[in-house]
């Protein structure tokens, strides 16, 4: 009666969950492929005309011909997404009709700074996001909550270049602290990752804040008081544990953020890395450094959201790997307990199982006996 | 002697609000002597809730406390410092809170939660108190203690995680528990379990409890003394015989006299609104369901509902097991159970908002199991529905009016002007002035929204009504007057009603018939006189059992 | 303040008889979620919320914001009103001038006057920025309403489909359009639409599955309401409230999108004054002229800002943020 079988998680369950986890990204790639080949390749009325380089006066109907049939152009449309698709599967993205070198090569060699900008950038952001959020939720003075919680919203307001050069003109210029521009050492990597940090420190500082009142409201917390804990452990133990879990499910945008946010900052600060490429490629319309690049951030969303979902369960123990679509409605409703005994007056437990209750909750075992057999029907 | 543990004195609350500010509670005073339950009862809004929440100042920011003291051994717990207040809490004074569900923390261990009342005060290193962890679950009645500890708090069920929270109030053995409301969102039987092991706790440790209840009955099995509470103040304080048998305010006896647990012998009379003392039903009234000359208005045989259950793999639950009744013209089957019973999908399957897996509904004569599209919703003109959350059941963008002739205008009844005619005699039906009509739902209580949800379902006049747990959201008093509706208009328009509820009080006040469920199956049906008189079925029997108020009056 | 004791009559007289709220009800509306009793506040609901539209003028951020829109607008639709002078003459003698009396923001390196290319360039922004809105919010919010409603198949395939579009950051997703389509204020404009029509689609598709499951719906049902009128008479009124605030946090959104992309140049060419362009315009004389990109970029921060303050002015319920 009290011992609920599929409670816990076994190997076998972790594998299963890995393997549809992995194949559930395998298809979100195919279908990026998919998007970005019918944005870069089916959209444009001719992808000739750009590829020549957008001025195709220039170029002979003969040498125009010839480019068509190099890109396999004149093949029909579906053809010509099962060649590339081949080719993808294979490891060849094409090559840069800029430069003429694989664009395989052009994103390697890219990822290393941007990396680095990256990782420095969301470190920032978590740090100061984060601890701006637990800080405003922390303190009594409502002045001083009142002022932290204003600051996300300015930031979140606040062009990114408009940041970053005004960065470079007060810490560069005015004050000669930090390099302008380059990618010489860490200093130079500083105003960078702080103009990079700044959207998705809001970003993190709005969500966890709201997260935090949220859970704050929470009855728990009045148990946690009721009991005598102290401020801070209310605040840490019991309701930073809880509100951070559905910050976590953000993850994957955070990090596509920052992705597309080294587009602007390596511009403005001319740094190398995949942003820059970016920028460069767009604006030569270099469509297959372009499709490379979609491809590559997709990966990287895919990837972070791989990891989400093996962290994920080891820290909310009322997620148990069965099904991901029990999973996501979990995760959907992971700020509240799910309803299973149901209050009186509420809504009744044997409604269509539309809560994620579980089918193995074990019954109260003061329940009166087993289930009857006969109806007593008075005469 | 005896001398008193806590003593409230002139205390009131106040909020402030951006209308202005309200005062919560007003001038309460009471004391709590050792060793003795206290119940204060009211109903929502009485104060009684902020009251005890004021002792240990666990009230939102918004809250101020004016005027007052709170005295309890030697501190004023008013003007105490943040530091006092936080050595009294959970060592000094337990909290066990309303509601089971959402009352633990959903991602740390029973056992820790349980412990840390102790820990937070010092008063025992982690193995110490994840020791006295599992003996305080077990003191709190929960079986399988040691097992239980180590588990999360979703992996139990209300009732259990409701001693886990009486375990985290008593493990500091404090002298006085605050029970805020321990039991209202239980089932019946797991509430008379609570509540007696909390009375052997108490007769164990001489702890004393201060009980907060909205049910009189709770209160008069339960209680030492009855403190009676209306919008913040006290009206009324007594032992409860002084207080149920010879309630000096008017507000006592108005709640008394809507106790539903404590008249469950009364009936709903003819005369209406007022109510009456222990009138008997008309004799007429007593028809025996089963003689039904003409054909019955719902007729179900072996009905049978099915769900599967996600992520098993193919496996079932049989929410509504071989269930079979019938309802006859103008009569009205109470059908009773608690959670998980399958009342609710019953009364579902009746109105065809769900499809049998097996059985027959017969309507009228008709056989309406399998009935799809066109002739599904015509069906609608002859069986209607009353929901249970009067909140959300009326879309808060329209007005009354439009609310009301809703079902008229979906089968395009009659002419703007008749469904208006319409809409003003259903709102007069239930006792609403006209100036209702131009409302929205928002502006009105909970009692007057379920009687507009009253009249929209009897606007297209069907034949039956499928009443799901219609007054559980409302107060006592405001339950009393519905009922009452609901019987007048019974009788007027010869409406037959399906009422669902998971209080046996409330149905015998105004079913004919009565059908107790149990997991699935119906365990007794017949003449409700006879159940509650005689009742045949030992769960049924448990049941009636439960219902408190039985012990020490009539 | 009237007298407040006025909303709590004699207890003597039980208040449901009497028309209005009881003062149980206002109590509870008062004290919200956790201290008002039981049972009944478990039901506690935003039908219940009483809107207060004159508290508006209360909140003096607000009313600024407002405010700034407006000149923002008038900028975008009159800009003769505001800067009489044209943004494309220079006169070279007054070259890169500092902020005085004769020029609000300043001269840039032809000699023009910054303050009339701000005004001048409203138009261009905000007009991309709007048209952006409307693709994103007409789209999404179609999607978002079958989605919902339909249920089934339908919606897993368009969910499907969000969920990719997802996966590709905004940004880069634009600037793959703006790759295909090519330069220009009009085709930058569609590139943001397009890219923000995925998150309104799903905003949208959550509040109409929450207001699907509203028992209100299921009483209309009950009612013997056809489909067709359950959608257009009880689940679109009740959905589409968010929209609107959700429509102009996304123009806020729009406005930083199109102007980071015009920034990078991908917008309306030279001698444009596109604001974005603008900021880009005076990054080589940051180190001696710095009004060039502070004053820009200030314009566009005060608009998101101001943007942003009135969506969440709109937004009573936070159904149109994530």
């Amino acid at each position: 009666m009290s011992d609920s079988p599929a409670r816990r998680t076994s190997p076998a369950d972790v594998a299963r969950y890995l393997a549809s986890r992995l194949g559930q990204a395998l298809i979100v790639l195919w279908a990026a492929y998919t998007v970005s080949f019918l944005v870069l390749w089916a959209l444009p009325s001719d992808p000739v005309a750009l590829l020549a380089g957008g001025d195709a006066t220039d170029i002979t109907p003969d040498q125009l011909d010839a480019l068509r049939a190099q890109y396999g152009l004149d093949k029909p449309l579906w053809a010509q997404y099962l060649t590339q698709l081949g080719a993808i599967l294979t490891g060849h993205f094409g090559s840069s009709i800029a430069t003429g070198r694989p664009v395989a090569d052009v994103i390697g060699e890219a990822i290393g700074p941007t990396a680095q900008l990256a990782g420095l950038a969301f470190v920032l952001a978590l740090v100061v996001g984060g601890g701006l959020a637990i800080t405003a939720t922390f303190v009594r003075t409502r002045w001083v909550s009142s002022l932290l919680l204003g600051l996300p919203p300015l930031g979140v307001a606040i062009p990114s270049f408009w940041f970053g050069l005004m960065l470079i003109q007060w810490f560069s210029f005015q004050l000669p602290w930090f390099p302008a521009m380059g990618d010489k050492g860490f200093a130079s990597l500083v105003l960078p990752a702080i103009a990079l940090a700044l959207p998705t420190s809001a970003m993190i500082a709005q969500l966890l804040s709201k997260s935090l009142r949220i859970t704050l409201g929470e009855p728990y917390i009045d148990t946690a008081w009721a009991k005598g804990a102290s401020r801070a452990r209310v605040h840490v133990r019991h309701a930073l544990r809880n509100a951070a879990l559905p910050a976590l499910t953000m993850t994957g945008l955070v990090v596509g953020g920052l992705l597309s946010g080294t587009v602007v900052t390596e511009t403005v600060f001319s740094r190398p890395g995949i942003g820059r490429v970016t920028a460069v490629a767009v604006q030569q319309q270099d469509i297959p450094v372009v499709q490379g690049i979609v491809l590559f951030a997709a990966a990287v969303f895919v990837l972070a959201n791989l990891a989400v979902d093996l962290v994920y369960p080891a820290l909310d123990p009322r997620i148990v790997l069965t099904s991901p679509a029990r999973r996501r409605r979990r995760r959907a409703d992971a700020g509240g307990p799910p309803s299973e005994l149901v209050a009186q007056g509420g809504a009744d437990a044997e409604a269509p199982p539309a809560t994620p209750a579980d089918p193995t909750t074990p019954a109260d075992p003061a329940d009166p006996g087993n289930a009857p057999t006969r109806t007593e029907v008075h005469a | 002697m005896t001398e008193n543990l806590l003593e409230i004195d002139g205390l009131s609350v106040a909020y402030r609000t951006p209308g202005g500010d309200i005062d919560a509670v007003r001038d309460v005073t009471l004391t709590v002597a050792r060793g003795d339950t206290v119940a204060i009862v009211g109903e929502s809004g009485s104060g009684k809730s902020t009251t005890v929440h004021a002792i240990i100042r666990l009230l939102p920011g918004a809250a101020s406390i004016p005027a007052g003291a709170i005295r309890f051994e030697g501190h004023d717990l008013v003007t105490a410092s943040a530091g006092a207040l936080r050595a009294v809490r959970g060592s000094r004074i337990g909290f066990v809170p309303q509601d089971p569900t959402v009352s633990l923390n959903p991602v740390t261990r029973i056992g820790v939660q349980v412990g840390e009342a102790l820990r937070v005060h010092g008063l025992a290193d982690r193995r110490t108190a994840a020791a006295r962890a599992i003996d305080a679950l077990e003191r709190a009645g929960l079986p399988d203690a040691a097992v239980r500890a180590r588990q999360y708090p979703h992996e139990l069920s209300g009732g259990m995680r409701q001693r886990v929270l009486i375990a985290i109030a008593i493990i500091g053995d404090p002298p006085l528990i605050i029970a805020d409301e321990p039991t209202s969102a239980l089932d019946v039987t797991v509430q008379r379990q609570i509540l007696d092991h909390l009375d052997a706790l108490r007769r164990e440790r001489g702890t004393s409890v201060l009980l907060i209840t909205h049910d009189l009955g709770v209160a008069a099995d339960r209680a030492d003394r009855i403190v009676v509470m209306s919008q913040g103040r006290i009206v009324e304080q007594g032992t409860p015989e002084e207080v149920l048998l010879t309630p000096r305010h008017p507000y006592t006896r108005q709640l008394i006299a809507a106790a539903p647990s404590l008249n469950a012998r009364r009936a709903v009379t003819a005369a209406g609104a007022a109510p009456a003392t222990l009138v008997e039903r008309a004799p007429d009234a007593e028809a025996e369901p089963f003689e039904t000359i003409t054909t019955p208005v719902l007729r179900v045989a072996s009905l049978v509902k099915e769900f599967a259950l996600p992520g098993s793999g193919g496996a079932v639950q049989r929410a509504v097991d071989g269930v079979s009744f019938e309802i006859a013209r103008g009569q009205t089957l109470g059908l009773v159970g608690e959670s998980g019973s399958g009342k609710t999908t019953t009364a579902r399957l009746a109105l065809r908002l769900a499809e049998p897996t097996a059985g027959t509904i017969a309507f009228d004569g008709d056989d309406v199991t399998h009935l799809r599209g066109r002739r599904l919703r015509e069906l609608r003109r002859r069986v209607q529905l009353v929901q249970q959350n009067p909140y959300a059941t009326l879309n808060p963008r329209l007005e009354v009016e439009d609310l009301i002739a809703d079902p008229l205008v979906a089968f395009r009844v009659g002419s703007r002007a008749t469904r208006r005619a319409r809409a003003a005699e259903l709102v007069d039906l239930v006792a609403l002035p006209a100036s209702a009509l131009r409302r929205r739902p928002a502006e009105l209580s909970g009692g007057q929204r379920q009687r507009v949800a009253i009249a929209r379902a009897l606007a297209l006049s069907p034949e039956l009504l499928v009443l799901d747990e219609p007054v559980s959201a409302l107060d006592v008093s405001v339950q009393h007057q519905i009922l009452t509706l609901l019987g007048d208009i019974q009788r007027e328009l010869e409406v037959s009603y399906l009422f669902i509820s998971h209080d046996l009080a409330v149905v015998r006040q105004i079913a004919d018939t009565v059908g107790v469920m149990q997991r699935g199956r119906l365990v007794e049906l017949g003449p409700a006189r006879s159940v509650f008189d005689d009742p045949r079925a030992e769960y049924t029997r448990a049941l009636l059992d439960a219902i408190p108020g039985g012990a020490r009056t009539r | 303040m009237s007298d407040t004791t006025a909303l709590l009559p004699d207890a003597a007289q039980h208040p449901t008889d009497t028309f209005g709220a009881t003062a149980a009800d206002r109590f509870d509306d008062a004290v919200k979620d956790r201290f008002a009793d039981a049972v009944k506040d478990r039901f506690a609901d935003a039908g219940r919320v009483r809107r207060r539209t004159l508290g508006i003028l209360r909140r003096p951020l607000l009313v600024l914001s407002i405010v700034w829109l407006l000149l923002v607008l008038v900028a975008a639709t009159w800009p003769q009103l505001l800067a009489p002078g044209d943004p494309l003459a220079g006169v070279p003698a007054d070259k890169l001038q500092p902020p005085s009396a004769a020029h609000w923001f300043g001269t840039d390196q032809i000699g023009r006057d910054l303050y009339t290319r701000v005004v001048h360039g409203t138009s261009l922004t905000i007009s991309a920025a709007a048209i952006a809105v409307a693709v994103g919010i007409v789209v999404g919010s179609l999607l978002g309403l079958v989605s919902g409603f339909v249920g089934g198949a339908v919606d897993a395939v368009i969910m499907r489909v969000a969920d990719v579009l997802l996966s590709i950051p905004g940004l880069l997703l634009s600037l793959a359009i703006i790759t295909a389509l090519g330069f220009g204020t009009v085709n930058v404009a569609i590139a943001v639409g397009i890219a923000s029509v995925a998150s309104v689609a799903r905003i949208m598709r959550s509040e109409v599955i929450k207001v699907r499951a509203s028992p209100f719906v299921e009483a209309a049902t009950a009612s013997g309401n056809t489909r067709t009128r359950i959608l257009f008479r009880h689940v679109l009124p009740n959905s589409a409230g968010p929209v609107v605030a959700l429509g102009v946090l996304e123009f806020g959104g729009a406005i930083l999108a199109v102007s980071a992309l015009s920034f990078l140049g991908y917008g309306a060419p030279p001698p444009a004054p596109e604001w974005g362009a603008l900021v880009s315009g005076g990054r080589d004389y940051l180190r001696t002229s710095w009004w060039l990109t502070t004053l820009p970029g200030l314009v566009i921060a005060l608009t998101v800002l101001a943007a942003n303050r009135l969506a969440h002015g709109l937004d009573t319920n936070g159904a149109a943020r994530r």
